[in-house]
């Protein structure tokens, strides 16, 4: 019962539960009944009513990620949002942690560029759910900051950061976001550097506080266990003590990269670690659909795809390979990763980028085309079976504003994209002779 | 930040109970074990087949052996190529992969409900049937290398787990890496392969788990159609393989590029060996969710929060273990001018404090909590519930035995908690690794210079 060992990457996994927020569409439209509305507070709410387990599940979002920062005080927004969960209206860090432990109940969160979410999981029995609600809601509205836990926290955060200064994962994926946003918000670390995470205060927090965590345009997903009438008292309890901040400015324009970057890092570990990539698109982006279907035929449909095939199938070059798209507010990533033995480096890195250019230059088969769709649309079900994941579309139908019947939409959209769609939006969208290619484990440095 | 520290991957997941009258069982007249749990939520089902044989039945020379043999399951059988199991999968819209531990290897799909037979229909063939060629394995076995240089060789914190376990196992298989040692892979061969894939891969030796929205007897009637015509195989004698008693502490040290030292340290303990009267085990469960069962639970609240010595801390216990081995482990990384010896002396103390003054009953009362209250969250995934199914039969007991988890927890006492910190946790019976960071490059050339084409 000790480690195990997996056939595949959970990097991989990780690319297809990005891409996979998209697809969920048609699921959530088909098979689950989302009902939405506004608070007095001018909060969104999307609420699903299911009553199959005893169990209540809430998140909030705001629009308060890392692209919230800037790059003298890199890292205020991740900190502002775990800072929250460490104080609030007189209780102590472990004063919440063990109301919330009392009653089985799971306090969780998510955190990216562009946004911040509280998540709560707890039983539906009156006195579990009430207890957690309420440490819910003060976390969310009246958070302390306290200063000796800021000083504490900001020590482990800057260990974690000179730490993962040695990992060549870490480095990897650092340089390459910095690589490929330059002055852009989205360069920055969501944890931030060593610099500008000393030089946080209180102040910091509490002014990004009330900037960014306004009850208008604050997304709240609940389901579960829940009449439309209980749901809508905890929407009101959790929102209507939020700050009551100024509209949101946008994310700003993501400027193309005007030529190639490569950066060779050394590293002794024994392995390159590998990143390509190239700003990619937005939600809601008019050819989100083709490269969607299109990435799966390259590197997102885990064991069947193009990249899989020849650099590990064929070869034995590498464990995972893979690529995907990250849909933002702003255009995310696209990214190619692969990690291989050193004196091998250059062979996988000139296979993968053949095959890259070979696909963007030359398209994918029908046949590629039908499996891709088959698989897309017949995954649907699974993507939809449990309320924990329904709560995470919720999130991201309300947060990026998709319309309630966008999954309907999306499925169709799904069967419509051709062949000559996927070449012609790879080609336009992704130009390889401008791409960022980081390298940490240099196979040439000594 | 940081990813939470590496023990947690030693620790068994938290076991609840089955209070679920939908679980069924059935037996082929071939040994092959099927267990059904049907959650009609969905419509989705998960099919899993769980292999008795991980790297516990492996033996020197040939370590990894288990998990390379997992990579083969995919390349091929006489009617389905190299390859066609994923693309067959995929085209039905599921997703499927395959996981090996010490203690068992595992398959699963996970399918839209009326691609049941197609998960049964290619798991058969490949139970018996898989076509173990010279050149598909020259390829893989590479994988499984690149494999281990990316979760080992090149990851601090677990190497200083498989030194760890070198270190408290000196008899026992549990003391050798699933992902075996890398010149046990890169002598390895496909008659080895074929070798372990012959000997354990039967139907006598299988539990086919699903979870979904099926009815149970048509379950067993599509199992029957498709996995009642294997042959059964008779299995290898396994030796019991008992741990000589550890008598005096044990220290080992693994220098690797890093920045933040870590420190692993674990003592034997019982694992559960009879579900009816054991209750140490239950007591050692409790004592792990008293130290490091939330975030406000001894360790991260004395270590982390109050007294800044260390940037987290946790401990865990394995209830169950088919080697019938268990361990208490905790885990810490020093804080900033601290030490792996200062964090050591006050993981000891949080220990000591335990034998001298026990615990609360408000810290046992959160404990089982969490376990009640996760005994409802499972139920919101199929995959886990199958999981605690498949793991519990392949080590050995009854998936039955976990309708009274909550009832055996709940009867802990703080004097029994207590009483197993004092019996077990002693210095003599203690093994410690230490990670001992070296600089990524002493002799580094100015990094990161952009090289422009």
């Amino acid at each position: 019962m000790h480690m195990q060992y997996i056939r595949k990457t959970f990097t991989a996994g990780l690319a297809l539960l990005a891409v996979g927020f998209m697809v969920l569409s048609s699921a959530v439209q088909a098979g689950v009944k989302i009902q939405q509305w506004q608070t007095a507070s001018g909060s969104e709410v999307y609420f699903v009513e299911n009553h199959d387990l005893p169990i209540v599940d809430v998140s909030v979002n705001f629009a308060a990620g890392s692209a919230r920062d800037s790059a003298e005080k890199s890292g205020l927004a991740g900190i502002t949002r775990y800072m929250m969960t460490l104080g609030a209206a007189g209780m102590s860090d472990e004063k919440i942690a063990n109301k919330m432990a009392d009653i089985g109940a799971i306090l969780g969160g998510d955190f990216d560029a562009d946004r911040a979410g509280f998540k709560l999981r707890t039983l539906s029995s009156e006195r579990e759910k009430t207890q957690a609600l309420d440490v819910f809601t003060k976390i969310l509205q009246q958070p302390d900051f306290p200063e000796d836990v800021l000083t504490r926290e900001k020590a482990r955060i800057i260990s974690g950061l000179q730490e993962s200064a040695t990992q060549p994962e870490s480095i990897s994926s650092k340089e390459f976001m910095k690589a490929l946003y330059g002055s852009h918000p989205y360069s920055l670390d969501e944890s931030g550097e060593v610099n500008t995470v000393a030089k946080i205060t209180r102040d910091d927090l509490q002014s990004f506080y009330k900037q960014y965590y306004g009850a208008k345009g604050a997304v709240v997903a609940i389901i579960g266990d829940l009449t439309r009438e209980q749901a809508g008292v905890i929407a009101e309890t959790v929102t209507a003590g939020l700050p009551k901040s100024a509209a949101v400015s946008a994310i700003p324009a993501v400027k193309l990269p005007t030529q190639s970057i490569e950066k060779r890092i050394a590293h002794p570990a024994s392995q390159s670690h590998i990143l390509l990539g190239y700003p990619g698109i937005k939600r809601g982006d008019p050819d989100l659909f083709p490269l969607y279907v299109g990435n799966y035929v390259l590197g997102g449909g885990g064991f069947v795809s193009r990249l899989t095939e020849e650099v590990r199938e064929k070869r034995g070059l590498v464990y995972s390979v893979y690529s995907y798209f990250m849909p933002m507010a702003e255009p995310g990533p696209f990214q190619l990763g692969l990690q291989t033995k050193k004196d091998q480096a250059e062979d996988a890195l000139k296979l993968v980028k053949e095959t890259l250019d070979n696909f963007i230059k030359n398209g994918i088969t029908e046949a590629e085309l039908k499996a891709a769709k088959a698989n897309i649309i017949g995954g649907f079900p699974m993507r939809i079976d449990s309320n924990s994941k329904i709560l995470d579309y919720l999130a991201v139908i309300g947060f990026y504003k998709l319309p309630l019947n966008y999954l309907d939409e999306y499925n169709r959209n799904v069967e419509k994209v051709t062949v000559a769609q996927i070449k012609d939006a790879f080609s336009r969208r992704l130009k390889t002779e401008n791409f960022v290619t980081i390298i940490v484990g240099d196979p040439g440095a000594k | 930040m940081r990813t939470k520290s590496f023990l947690i991957l030693l620790l068994m997941m938290p076991l609840t109970a089955f209070a679920n009258a939908a679980i069924q069982e059935f037996k082929l007249d071939n040994g092959l074990k099927l267990i059904v749990q049907e959650d009609h939520r969905s419509p989705v089902v998960v099919s899993q087949v769980w292999y008795r044989a991980g790297s516990l039945d492996e033996v020197n020379g040939k370590t990894g052996v288990a998990h390379v043999l997992e990579h083969m399951m995919f390349k091929g059988t006489k009617q389905v190529k190299s390859g066609q199991f994923s693309r067959l999968i995929a085209a039905a819209g599921g997703k499927e992969n395959a996981f090996t531990s010490t203690d068992y290897t595992c398959y699963f799909q996970q399918l839209e409900k009326s691609h049941l037979p197609l998960s049964f229909k290619l798991e058969a063939d490949r139970m018996a049937n898989l076509q173990l060629t010279d050149e598909e394995f020259a390829k893989e076995i590479k994988v499984v290398m690149e494999e281990r240089r990316w979760r080992t060789d090149d990851k601090p914190q677990s190497k200083v787990n498989e030194a760890f376990q070198g270190a408290v196992y000196r008899a026992h298989p549990y003391s050798r890496p699933v992902i075996g040692f890398m010149n046990d892979l890169e002598n390895m061969t496909a008659a080895d392969a074929r070798e372990w894939y012959n000997n354990w891969y039967a139907p006598n030796n299988a539990t086919l788990v699903v979870v979904g929205d099926v009815k149970a007897e048509e379950v067993y009637k599509l199992a029957k159609q498709h996995f009642g015509k294997l042959k059964p195989k008779v299995l290898p004698a396994r030796k019991p393989q008992v741990e000589p008693q550890q008598i005096g502490e044990r220290r080992v040290v693994v220098k690797a590029p890093a920045k933040l030292p870590y420190l692993l340290m674990g003592y034997h303990v019982p694992a559960l060996m009879n579900p009816d009267t054991d209750w140490e085990p239950y007591a050692l469960e409790v004592l792990a969710g008293v130290l490091s069962g939330n975030p406000a639970a001894r360790l991260n609240q004395r270590l982390v929060r109050e007294s800044k010595m260390a940037i987290d801390a946790s401990a865990g216990y394995d209830l169950m273990s088919r080697g019938r081995q268990s361990l208490f482990a905790m885990d810490a990384t020093p804080s900033e001018g601290k030490t792996v010896a200062d964090v050591e002396a006050a993981l000891i103390e949080q220990i000591e404090n335990i034998k001298k003054s026990g615990v609360t009953v408000e810290e046992l009362e959160r404990v089982k909590a969490g376990v009640i209250a996760a005994d409802v969250y499972k139920r919101d995934s199929m995959f886990y519930q199958g999981m605690q199914i498949g793991t519990i039969e392949t080590i050995g007991f009854s998936w039955k035995i976990l309708e009274d988890y909550p009832k055996k927890l709940r009867a802990v006492t703080p004097e029994q908690v207590q009483a197993v910190a004092k019996k077990y946790l002693l210095k003599d019976n203690l093994t410690i690794a230490t990670l001992d960071p070296q600089p990524i490059d002493p002799n580094a050339k100015p990094q990161g210079k952009p090289h422009v084409h």
